[in-house]
């Protein structure tokens, strides 16, 4: 099951916060370079990003990194500082001991990478929302993380900064960084991934080929989801 | 009445006059109530961060025991720093009861619990928002609880001024180890106490205009500053 070697494995992993079970028994292996988590509302994929990422701690079961990368994540509503873009990208480089010519050099450079080299030097938290969730992909690629998470990176944004967030994860993937993302946009993940972890009720459900799972889809659940979402 | 407002015509005559003694005592008073609160400060707001950010035993009780300090009385924080000062007390051989130190040290005590407790309500507000995108980039605990602190710092003006405000308000710390003492202890409250009981409205409400007037421009001055941050950084 799943594509390429696998990076990430996740062995009967599961999250039950106050009595209510949130993710269930989930057992894959992720090894594609570009991977969507689709489902319903609800059905818990932003916490099976979480628990990958390490940021929520699993009730039952565990992970296991073959090899281990390092991670970034972007979060659907970026948080930015209350200083400069430039300040936020080279936030992240700081706390990983990079003095500063190199700092400055290397936050810039991915300034320009995601397109924003004019706004280096304004107050990241006056910048549209797009352009704050650029920054925010700025930061973690400045990092030049291994594997990128990614929640819902265009959820709150209009069209046009939608398709520049989309051209940036393109990049990054094409730079050699594996991206995992939650997307409730089926055309983005067609656009960007390879294979589609389906999750329902907590259930990882279906792992496929994305245009498999977009022309055959297998589960029930996930035939349903498809009718319902396209238009 | 005529007594109110003859006593306000001579209040404002000391004021416009820059009279001496007026001013020294308003001096004094800032001096002591501003170091007070740079100290409380410089305590209180890492304080209220790891309260905020930090996880360990006795965390909850610290907040609530910090929660209620806010409404430490004045006059018992007096009683407490005289039996520490006083000559027979722990630190009595520092000499420093019936000094502006003391009123100092009295003050900064009184209002520690203020800066932590609103410190740590304002940073903990924060930490709820960037917890997951400073723990993703790597950040420790202690680290998150600087960023906190640097990225509330026009918040956190909030939590200085009611610390500064409680400390040029209050008289019953300062009163009980300063001792009122013409030219060396006396600032603007105690001496409102004493002149007050002696009769001599007018310089007490000179002062009590004064020490109105610079509560009011303090708190504009904060004011007009967050107002500023809030359009340069959001």
């Amino acid at each position: 099951m799943g594509i390429g070697m696998a990076w990430l494995v996740l062995d009967r992993l599961g999250l039950t916060e106050n009595g209510v079970c949130i993710i269930n028994d989930v057992s894959l292996k992720v090894g594609a370079g570009r991977t969507a988590i689709l489902g319903p509302n609800g059905a818990g994929k932003s916490t099976l990003l979480r628990l990958m990422h390490g940021l929520l701690r699993p009730s039952a079961g565990a992970q296991h990194w073959p090899a281990p990368l390092t991670q970034g994540m972007v979060f659907q509503r970026p948080v930015m500082l209350r200083t400069t873009a430039l300040a936020n990208v080279e936030y992240g480089l700081k706390l990983r001991g990079i003095k500063t010519p190199e700092r400055r050099q290397r936050a810039m450079a991915a300034l320009e990478r995601v397109g924003l080299p004019a706004i280096a030097e304004r107050p990241a938290r006056r910048l549209s929302g797009g352009e704050q969730q650029r920054v925010a992909l700025a930061r973690a690629w400045a990092l030049e993380p291994q594997v990128l998470f990614l929640d819902e990176p265009t959820a709150s944004l209009d069209p046009a900064s939608s398709r520049e967030v989309e051209r940036i994860i393109r990049e990054i993937a094409a730079s050699g960084t594996r991206i995992v993302m939650t997307t409730h946009n089926l055309g983005q993940a067609r656009r960007i991934a390879e294979e589609v972890l389906f999750i329902d009720s907590g259930r990882v459900v279906e792992q496929s080929p994305v245009e498999e799972f977009f022309t055959r889809p297998r589960h029930v659940a996930a035939q349903r989801f498809l009718e319902e979402e396209t238009p | 009445m005529g007594e109110i407002t003859t006593s306000l015509v001579l209040a404002g005559e000391l004021v416009a006059t820059g009279d001496a003694r007026l001013a020294s005592i308003v001096t004094l008073s800032l001096q002591v109530s501003l170091t007070a609160t740079l100290l409380a400060c410089l305590i209180g707001m890492p304080l209220g961060a790891l309260l905020a950010v930090g996880r360990f035993p006795g965390r909850h009780t610290l907040i609530v025991l910090f929660n209620g300090l806010m409404g430490l009385p004045p006059v018992v924080v007096g009683l407490l720093v005289y039996l520490l000062l006083s000559r027979a007390g722990p630190l009595g051989q520092f000499g420093l009861l019936f000094t502006p130190a003391a009123m100092i040290i009295a003050q900064t005590i009184l209002i520690v619990p203020i800066v932590a407790a609103l410190a740590r309500q304002v940073i903990e507000d924060a930490w709820r928002e960037y917890r997951e995108q400073l723990r993703s980039l790597g950040a420790s605990r202690l680290r998150a609880a600087m960023t906190l602190l640097w990225d509330g710092r026009f918040s956190l003006t909030t939590a200085g001024l009611a610390g500064f405000g409680r400390a040029i308000a209050e008289v019953g710390a300062v009163m009980i180890v300063g001792g009122n003492i013409d030219g060396v202890t006396r600032v603007m409250t105690t001496t409102i106490a004493l002149e007050t009981s002696k009769g001599d409205l007018p310089l007490a409400l000179a002062l009590g205009l004064i020490l109105i007037a610079v509560v009011l421009a303090v708190n504009t001055a904060a004011f007009m500053l967050r107002q500023w941050a809030e359009k340069r950084w959001g």
